[in-house]
């Protein structure tokens, strides 16, 4: 008879951490800011049709990094949730907190009882009246959630486009000049156009749907 | 709480109306044992093909037997940015069923990232009646109209014309050719289409036109409304065309309203060309 080894929980929760850390560090950047016409989500994906960005409901948007099947379920998990939340109370009672606690319970319950934990990292971005009232949620492989003011960047060489951006003053900018620092930080304002996903939810418009794909113009 | 339960995170669907039925069964649209003369009834919808697109109009009285439950009941709906749909019958029911079908399709535009053809939106619309049968059994009634801007038989190749839907009861979907109408009041105002509608029609001329059309309605149907003038009160119109899916403002309905009762009285009968 076999005796299974003891592996002690910190290291097993390591390991995990370690396992999706890579997963994660190994994606293209993405780039979630907010500016005074509404927040801009950027990211460096070579498809056109697999997409990291994504509309969710009226004001909240979606970023993710990492394995495109994870992201993508959760993503659909999200649109599902969204809409029956909507369906069922008012439009108005979809909120992004809601939707990132969903998120973040599922992220950790992946976590700690699945065999591999999802090697994903995901932006809930909801659009308020103005840029100080916008929410930004950063959630993580493990369930762990934060909210960020300004921006947030995702994947491989996420610290160095943070750092960037600090420097500026991006919930003042316009689209187009927080389209351009947003690209500058990523270092793909030379890229060929295909290489960039953008989108964003517009604060501009007046109908109840906000979220709007920029194509070809970045 | 405990994050996304399995249907969220495993389903393939890429229906909300499946999603609705599996987690959340009571929020639809079911009523059991609801005497139908009780319930509001909502009339007269039409629609018709123009020159850019389609448009579609009805009347705004709602009505519960001999008593008028309302005046100002909107049976005409966008269901997205290229379609329109309204809905004769049982009014509380069919208002659920339109919030139903215009979260049914842009939750399948989510998913997939891509609307559904003009023909998938109808389709579904055929299905979600079918699965309410059971109500119309009971009395309680629920037809739409349904039309928007897409490809079809009478559009050329990769270009998009105004195309109608009718239906019934039993999820039975018709694609009208040029002009349908439905409810109460649908016999003087397909006689009224039949007589004023021509190809090519401008929004101007079609505003015009569904004004007859719902007027000579009321002249006949107890539970159709005409413009009420003295409270302000114009028929609903919405139209499509390349440009996306609008309503005509309710000045405009007026104003046409107040010059098709002139013409009346002057004993014009609409046939005039301009």
């Amino acid at each position: 008879m076999t005796v299974p080894f003891y592996v002690p929980p910190e290291q097993l929760m390591k390991d995990r951490a370690e396992f999706a850390r890579k997963g994660i560090a190994r994606g293209r950047p993405v780039l979630v800011l907010s500016c005074v016409d509404g927040i801009l989500l950027l990211a460096e994906n070579p498809s056109s049709s697999l997409h990291k960005i994504a509309e969710i409901y009226d004001r909240i948007g979606f970023a993710a990094v990492g394995k495109f099947n994870e992201f993508e379920g959760l993503r659909q998990a999200g649109v599902r949730y969204a809409d029956l939340r909507g369906y069922s109370y008012d439009r108005g009672d979809v909120s992004a907190r809601g939707l990132a606690n969903a998120y973040a319970q599922t992220l950790a319950g992946v976590f700690t009882t699945e065999q591999k934990p999802f090697e994903v990292e995901l932006v809930v971005a909801e659009l308020g009246v103005s840029p100080d009232d916008d929410r930004l949620f950063r959630l993580s492989f493990d369930g762990s959630v934060s909210h960020e003011r300004g921006h947030i960047a995702l994947g491989a060489g996420a610290e160095t486009i943070s750092r960037k951006l600090v420097e500026v003053d991006v919930l003042s900018l316009g689209l187009d000049d927080a389209m351009r620092v947003g690209l500058d930080a990523m270092e793909l304002t030379d890229a060929p156009g295909a290489q960039v996903e953008a989108a964003i939810l517009d604060r501009t418009v007046d109908t109840h749907r906000t979220f709007r794909r920029l194509e070809g113009d970045s | 709480m405990s994050g996304f339960g399995p249907p969220f995170l495993t389903s393939t669907s890429t229906s909300f109306f499946d999603l609705v039925s599996t987690v959340r069964p009571d929020s639809l649209p079911v009523v059991h044992g609801m005497p139908p003369s009780l319930t509001p009834e909502g009339t007269t919808v039409l629609a018709f093909r123009t020159g850019s697109g389609v448009l579609m109009a009805g009347d705004r009285r709602a009505t519960a037997g001999h008593h008028i439950a309302s005046r100002r009941i909107e049976k005409v709906h966008r269901s997205d940015g290229t379609s329109v749909i309204g809905i004769a019958g049982t009014a509380g029911l069919a208002l659920e069923l339109i919030r139903l079908f215009q979260v049914e399709l842009e939750h399948y535009e989510k998913i997939e990232g891509t609307p559904l053809s003009l023909e998938g939106k109808a389709n579904r619309l055929a299905a979600m009646l079918r699965s309410n049968l059971g109500l119309a059994m009971q009395g309680l009634a629920v037809v739409p109209l349904f039309a928007g801007i897409g490809e079809g038989p009478r559009a050329a190749a990769g270009e998009r014309s105004g195309r109608i839907f009718s239906f019934d009861v039993t999820g039975g979907k018709y694609e009208e050719v040029d002009h349908h109408a439905i409810g109460s009041g649908a016999g003087p105002a397909r006689s009224t289409l039949k007589r004023l509608w021509r190809p090519g029609l401008t929004t101007e001329d079609g505003v015009r036109i569904a004004l007859e059309c719902l007027t000579d309605a009321a002249d006949d149907d107890a539970a159709t409304g005409g413009p009420d003038i003295v409270r302000g009160i114009a028929p609903l119109i919405r139209v499509v065309d390349t440009e996306g899916e609008r309503q005509v403002p309710e000045s405009t309905v007026l104003a046409a309203a107040s010059a098709l009762v002139e013409a009346r009285m002057r004993g014009e009968r609409g046939e005039e060309t301009p």
